[in-house]
């Protein structure tokens, strides 16, 4: 049961960590795509 | 008899979803009346949900070759009238120019939009959420059929490591990961068929966003948890003649009969084989998802097989129509995976006595184990013997 357990929480575990690694590797959804890439109009 | 369950339900499911697919074909036009342009038998023919071949307009896109000089009559027009313009921006074949930045901002109409979302919402959730129903109530009358199989002449008392620690926990990443993965796909996908009625809006809103949050990020947990599990596990999941006598004797699911296994018998090879090559076509698709516009599979997938079996799938897809055929094949792989699993989970907690120990604390019963695995179990002691001899 300790195996199940530790692989639950690795999955957790990994979850939490995925989005701050992307960040880290220059990926952000919320950011992606803004305005900054885009030729403003206003 | 589970691999007779899995047969007969992937064969359902297949004929069920090409089923839709087969929309009778328009009769030939004459359009020498209206220039080769539409007529009121294509706009019928349209709205009675006939297959319209589109090519007399979609091709119909003018000829820059054919402009008049710029200094003459009319020459500054170009060689495409507006019609023609704008027949090129609605089929998505012609230059566009914009000054927005980023992928896909080239396409002005992709009308693709409309059918993704019909085949999401109708047959994708029918027949999907029919096979689920399906399996599990095919799961259930085997249950009640069969029983649960038991061990012949009752458990040893002593027992064997079936699995190391790594292992399992390799498994149960792959295995809750894919659960998480599997109901917060399914409240994504069915929502708001289902749940937006009973649960209204507003809660439905808070459980969508948070089921986005976890599917998109354990995602990467499955991913782990399949690579590790594929190192650990192939050099026992190569397919030998052994499988061959396990399928015909029907793996001890019919009758009484125990046929010899090593480590993994055929059907858990099946199951082995089914989670690694759908685990990772369903990563590549929902990678693809992950990262919108930036990840295109199709059109190179398509060109493939065109290549191999000389089909003719479309090779140019714009962007818009690559991402609907990412989310509907993810849904589609991803509905087959749930079904041999839940058949995979049946048959490790009550299907079968004692087999849930593999996985749950890494023991089995030894007799569990000569019944299932016996040749396995031979290796093991012979392994076992020598390090006691040396």
């Amino acid at each position: 049961m300790k195996a199940m357990i530790s692989g639950f929480v690795l999955a957790l575990v990994v979850a939490f960590c995925a989005p701050l690694v992307l960040n880290q590797m220059g990926w952000s959804t919320a950011e992606h795509y803004t305005t900054e890439q885009n030729v403003r109009l206003d | 008899m589970d691999l007779k369950i899995f047969g007969a339900v992937l064969l359902a499911l297949t004929a069920l979803m090409l089923n839709p697919a087969l929309a009778q074909e328009a009769p030939t036009v004459d359009r020498t009346a209206t220039g080769g342009a539409q007529t009121l038998e294509d706009i019928m023919a349209r709205q009675a949900q006939m297959d319209v071949d589109e090519s007399f307009r979609s091709e119909n896109l003018g000829n820059p070759d054919n402009a008049h000089s710029v200094d003459g009559p009319l020459g500054t027009l170009g060689g495409r009238s507006d019609p023609e313009v704008w027949r090129g921006v609605r089929y998505n074949d012609i230059d566009i120019q914009t000054q927005a930045r980023g992928p896909a901002v080239d396409v002005l109409i992709q009308d693709g939009g409309m059918p993704w979302y019909e085949l999401r919402q109708g047959p994708m959730i029918t027949y999907g959420g029919g096979a689920l129903v399906a399996i599990i109530v095919l799961l259930a009358v085997f249950y009640f059929g069969r029983g649960k199989i038991m061990i012949d002449g009752g458990p040893a008392g002593t027992t064997i490591e079936r699995f190391k620690p790594v292992e399992r926990l390799g498994h149960w990443l792959l295995a809750g990961s894919f659960v998480a993965l599997a109901v917060t796909g399914l409240i994504t996908l069915m929502g708001r068929s289902f749940l937006i009625p009973v649960l209204g809006p507003d809660f439905y809103s808070t459980l969508a966003v948070g089921s986005k949050w976890v599917h998109n990020n354990i995602a990467w947990a499955f991913m782990l948890g399949l690579v590790l599990t594929f190192i650990m596990w192939v050099a026992h999941n190569i397919p030998n003649k052994l499988d061959w006598h396990w399928i015909k004797a029907g793996g001890g699911f019919v009758g009484k009969s125990h046929p010899s296994a090593k480590k993994f018998n055929a059907g858990q090879k099946i199951v082995f084989w089914t989670v690694m090559v759908l685990g990772f076509s369903v990563s590549l698709s929902g990678l693809s998802l992950l990262f919108p516009f930036e990840l295109f599979m199709f059109a190179d997938t398509f060109a493939l097989i065109n290549s191999i079996i000389g089909t003719d799938f479309p090779t140019t897809l714009a962007p818009h129509e690559e991402m609907q055929l990412a989310n509907i094949w993810h849904s589609i792989v991803a509905f087959v995976m749930m079904v041999a699993i839940l058949a995979h989970i049946y048959i490790g907690s009550v299907g079968m006595e004692g087999a849930f120990d593999a996985m749950g604390n890494g023991q089995v019963d030894l007799e569990w184990a000569r019944q299932h695995h016996d040749l396995w179990v031979e290796e093991v002691q012979a392994k076992q013997g020598k390090g006691e001899a040396s």
